[in-house]
């Protein structure tokens, strides 16, 4: 019951914003609905948590410790970002840069994407996954190109081709999958449930496990954003509105790598071996050491954290690969804590760029004098996505790094010199940034303060201390990816 | 005993059936497009008396020319009846198959062509440098293709000899084989390229600069010109043929019973005979494609070939 | 209809797919290329169709009608209706030439052929060997997407990268299981809209539908 709230209710709200979209109280309404799904969410939690996993809607959903804190990640920040998004999307609507039809279609399709993110973390059907991803990209396609300028469109058009390539690599990798299960499970649906797969995934074919899962790590990692497959990633990021922005780093590629992982305990339960990990941690590391170097050449704001991103997305893919429960314990942490901060980082970048008309880095100066809000939240912000304690995304990385030392020393090095080099940027840009003289063409604007607060809080809080739920719910889920 | 004697005997039927209806083929390709086109024909007999008068005629050498040029109508000849000894025109079971097979037939096609190139170069004309030239290129893309597309119907039958097989395909049971009906159409698309139909090459053309076989025989005159002329007729012939029995075999002779022969005689006559009406179906709509084209039209056969090949792997 | 000669035809199919896979690549035309996107659905789908009937499988009936209508009828009209109302230049454009292409995409056919080995030794179907193929014009699409400038000629080859994922389906397992096959239709479908109004944006922010426009999101030094 509480499932089918938290999938319906983003259902419902995309197609109640369909019409309503552009009225005055939509944001208002965009914020309900996804505020709704965050207590649906915690209920479900809660359940799990008392009750363990369990399957809902004849085998059609299924939950456990590891989807629905993903879900409940999901439903927070697409809450904080419908809360950001209301004074931010009104500024951009009195510059003109939307119309009353794009509001209209911003709020529905924020609302779909959401619905379409939940679908893929909660369905117990492989196949279903697949096609909810695809909706996920479908759906947030069309909002990165709301702005209509050539490079925007031009942002779009790559992100539709490259993820739908990417994906239509996975849908044949889930053939294969299928075609690995058919022989144990026989044709039909029960072929494609998470919860046979796992349990079985002993019996299934090693050698098309393997094949499949190339296309998997292809296809899924295309949208995690891994080197080399990367590309669209700076450019939907910068392009799209910042709300997008900070829902695509923050769940998108969240949701995308939780794809993956599920398919790397299925191959590794096939081939007794701990192959599909390997190749993450090889584009993992890939990932961290490219987009590190890329970071030192930006000067747009919102591309530079892009690339941040996919430096966080490739750590945690190395953490997963990695495997053993401090590395995936960490890979857990951080991908809450990756979010939570990156989000900030994004809405307080948006209104920097709001605030000097520009995202180009070295026309932004002065925000902690100019709007001492933005200016600092930027700065925890980066201090924390840099990895300094006392945030969490020290604390994840530190446990990740460790494993490594253990598990994998030979990692460690490349992986201490990505972080270092990544420091050395984002210091570099971010300081005159924030501190720097006020420029005169720097303007006042209306910022919603609170959600940056809340989400550097949270950050701040797992850095000192992890709760006891907390860590419980992630020894279940590190349990879960043995 | 009976069977090597047999055997002789069907080797020199064949031979004298080449010589023949090589002009023969040639002739009712004519006629049947003066026909299509409304033109009055001069009957299926016009090549026959081409070569009879060119025969009779004075041969007019070129001052520099070497005894390459002289040379070359009689190997061209004479490398063209040999290919008709090798390819199973009437009968599979022919004393010179086992010396030779398929690549050997390419390869001696490949002389002739070399020796007309040459040929073309040595009178020190500016045509024949031309056609040369064009004829190697040409030849380039061709070969591969053609090889590619032979070596599919030898993957299926598991040999590369030539009678064994059109025996193979007719002894089988009826498939339906992709992969074989990809080797025929690359086959026919580098088969109109060889014999330097349209739309690669127009036989009946007079301008020079739009000449590629032509352009080479260009100084040739009386009986060497007849032979080249007849040759060019007998490889028409030949490609037709091969192109017979290696997809369309049925009918063909085997080693008894005795008159069989006759009867392979006639089914290949028919067949001819459609062969032709299919090449001048083919020719009368299309016109000579610029020479640049040809390089991408071979590559299509080069791939369908290759397609073959590969759907032979993939999917029988 | 015997098993042996379903499993014929099929291959015949398969080989036509894979003709139509590479006639895509060698298509000078827009219109030309619709045609065979048009033509490889129609193989698509009969092909379907004919494994259905011999497996006695009926959900196999759905998605050859589903194929029929997306991929023979609706999508290539939208993409006509679409080129026909933009004036869209009808020549493809290419930045590998034509030749070059055709020796890549040969060379993808064999390493799909490696590739798809295992599930060949292992599978017990009578399109086992198929797969191959659908692989193949999975690559296929994926060349003509990277060696073709134009928006549309892009799409098609998404589309022809699609057709080989269906047949890839049916080949290796008769097909995936109802809910998926149906939702992913819908998925191409609302692709297929997506694009549609991509055009439209595309053709008033730049004026044309060529890609190479569209190169101004680089890394600059």
């Amino acid at each position: 019951m509480t499932l089918l709230i938290l999938l319906g209710v983003s259902l419902v709200a995309a197609f109640i914003l369909a019409f309503v979209g552009d009225r005055k109280y939509a944001p208002e309404v965009n914020i309900l609905g996804s505020a709704t799904a965050f207590v649906a969410s915690l209920f479900l939690a809660a359940e799990v948590y008392n009750n363990g996993a369990f399957t809902a809607g004849g085998e059609f959903f299924f939950v456990d410790a590891f989807n629905v804190y993903l879900a409940v990640l999901t439903t927070f920040i697409s809450t904080t970002t419908a809360v950001f998004s209301r004074r931010y999307m009104r500024h951009e609507r009195e510059l003109g840069r939307v119309g009353k039809n794009a509001m209209r279609f911003y709020h529905a399709m924020f609302q779909l994407f959401i619905f379409a993110m939940l679908l893929a973390l909660l369905t117990n059907n492989v196949g279903v996954l697949w096609i909810a991803m695809e909706l996920a990209t479908l759906s947030t396609v069309l909002l990165v190109s709301l702005y209509r300028t050539p490079s925007a469109v031009e942002a779009a058009w790559k992100y539709f081709i490259l993820c739908g390539v990417g994906i239509a690599l996975a849908l044949f990798g889930t053939v294969l999958l299928y075609f690995a299960a058919e022989r144990v499970f026989g044709s039909g649906t029960a072929g494609l449930l998470w919860t046979n797969l796992a349990a079985s995934s002993g019996k299934l074919e090693p050698t098309v496990l393997s094949l499949a899962f190339i296309f998997f790590m292809v296809g899924y990692g295309t949208k995690v954003g891994l080197v080399p497959l990367h590309n669209w990633l700076p450019d939907a990021h910068s392009e799209g509105p910042t709300p997008i922005s900070a829902v695509l780093s923050g769940l998108l590629l969240n949701v995308a790598l939780y794809a993956l992982v599920r398919c790397k305990t299925l191959v590794d339960g096939a081939t007794h071996g701990n192959k599909a990990g390997y190749i993450m941690m090889f584009f993992g590391m890939l990932s961290i050491l490219v987009a590190a170097f890329s970071l030192l050449r930006q000067k747009d704001v919102k591309r530079m954290f892009a690339y941040s991103s996919i430096e966080h997305m490739g750590i945690a893919t190395f953490a997963f690969g990695l495997g053993g429960p401090v590395a995936t314990f960490g890979a857990l942490l951080h991908m809450l804590v990756h979010s939570l901060t990156k989000s900030s980082i994004f809405f307080t970048a948006g209104n920097a760029s709001q605030m000097h008309h520009t995202q180009e880095m070295s026309r932004i100066q002065g925000l902690a004098r100019g709007n001492p809000p933005v200016g600092w939240g930027l700065m925890l912000g980066v201090i924390a996505i840099a990895g300094m304690p006392p945030f969490g995304v020290f604390t994840s990385e530190f446990l990740i790094l460790t494993a490594t030392i253990k598990n994998a020393p030979y990692a460690a090095p490349l992986f201490l010199l990505g972080l270092a080099v990544t420091f050395a940027a984002l210091f570099r840009r971010v300081i005159p940034m924030v501190f720097g003289n006020l420029p005169a063409h720097q303007r006042k604007i209306k910022v919603s303060q609170s959600v940056v607060i809340v989400h550097m809080a949270i950050v701040f809080i797992l850095g000192l201390y992890l709760p006891e739920f907390l860590s419980q719910w992630f020894h279940k889920a590190v349990e879960i990816l043995r | 005993m009976t069977t090597t004697l047999y055997s002789i005997i069907v080797e020199f039927v064949q031979i004298a059936v080449v010589l023949l209806a090589g002009p023969a083929l040639a002739g009712w390709v004519r006629m049947l497009k003066c026909r299509m086109q409304g033109r009055t024909s001069a009957g299926v007999l016009q090549p026959y008396r081409d070569i009879m008068k060119l025969f009779v005629k004075d041969v007019v050498l070129a001052e520099n020319a070497s005894w390459i040029f002289r040379f070359t109508p009689y190997l061209v000849f004479g490398a063209t009846v040999m290919a008709g000894a090798i390819i199973p025109v009437i009968s599979t079971v022919l004393p010179s198959a086992p010396a030779a097979d398929i690549i050997a037939l390419v390869a001696i096609f490949a002389m002739a062509r070399f020796f007309t190139a040459l040929a073309g170069m040595d009178a020190g004309t500016a045509f024949g440098g031309m056609g040369s030239s064009r004829e190697m290129t040409v030849a380039t893309l061709a070969e591969p293709a053609m090889l590619m597309s032979v070596f599919t119907v030898s993957l299926v039958s598991g040999s590369t000899s030539l009678s064994q097989m059109a025996q193979v395909v007719t002894t089988n049971p009826l498939m339906l084989r992709p992969s074989l009906a990809f080797a025929l159409l690359a086959f026919i698309l580098i088969a109109v390229a060889e014999t330097g139909r349209i739309p690669v090459d127009n036989p009946a053309t007079h301008l020079e600069l739009t000449m590629l076989h032509e352009a080479m025989t260009l100084e040739y005159s009386g009986r060497h010109l007849a032979l080249i002329e007849w040759a060019k007729m007998i490889k028409l012939f030949l490609y037709a043929a091969l192109g017979v029995a290696l997809f369309f075999p049925w009918g063909i002779a085997g080693a008894t019973p005795l008159w069989m022969l006759p009867a392979a005689v006639f089914y290949l006559a028919v067949k001819m005979a459609i062969v032709g009406a299919v090449i001048v179906l083919i020719e009368t709509p299309l016109a000579k494609m610029r020479i640049f084209r040809v390089t991408e039209f071979l590559g299509m056969a080069f791939l369908f070939a290759t397609i073959g090949m590969l759907s032979y792997f993939m999917l029988e | 209809m015997t098993t042996n000669l379903a499993a014929q035809i099929n291959g015949v199919l398969a080989a036509l797919i894979l003709l139509t896979a590479f006639g895509l690549l060698a298509q000078r035309r827009i219109y030309g290329m619709l045609h065979l996107f048009a033509l490889q659905g129609l193989f698509l789908s009969v092909s379907t169709a004919i494994v259905g009937y011999t497996a006695g499988l009926h959900h196999l009936y759905v998605s050859a009608v589903l194929t029929l209508i997306l991929k023979v009828f609706v999508l290539p009209y939208i993409l006509y209706a679409l080129v026909h109302k933009l004036h869209i230049r009808k020549e493809v454009e290419d930045l590998v030439n034509i030749p070059t292409t055709m020796l890549i995409g040969i060379a993808l056919v064999i390493f799909s052929y490696h590739l798809t080995a295992p599930v060949r030794e292992l599978s017990t179907l009578i399109t086992k060997s198929t797969l191959a193929v659908a692989l193949s014009t999975v690559m296929l699409g994926f060349l003509v997407m990277i060696t073709r400038k134009k928006a549309v000629t892009q799409i098609i080859g998404f589309l022809a990268l699609e057709n080989g994922l269906f047949f890839a389906a049916t080949s290796a397992t008769y097909g995936m299981p109802l809910v998926v096959e149906l939702g992913v239709a819908l998925d191409i479908l609302i692709a297929a809209f997506i694009f549609g109004l991509f055009f439209f944006q595309i053709r008033t922010t730049f004026d044309s539908l060529d890609l190479k426009e569209m190169e101004k999101l680089k890394e600059e030094d």
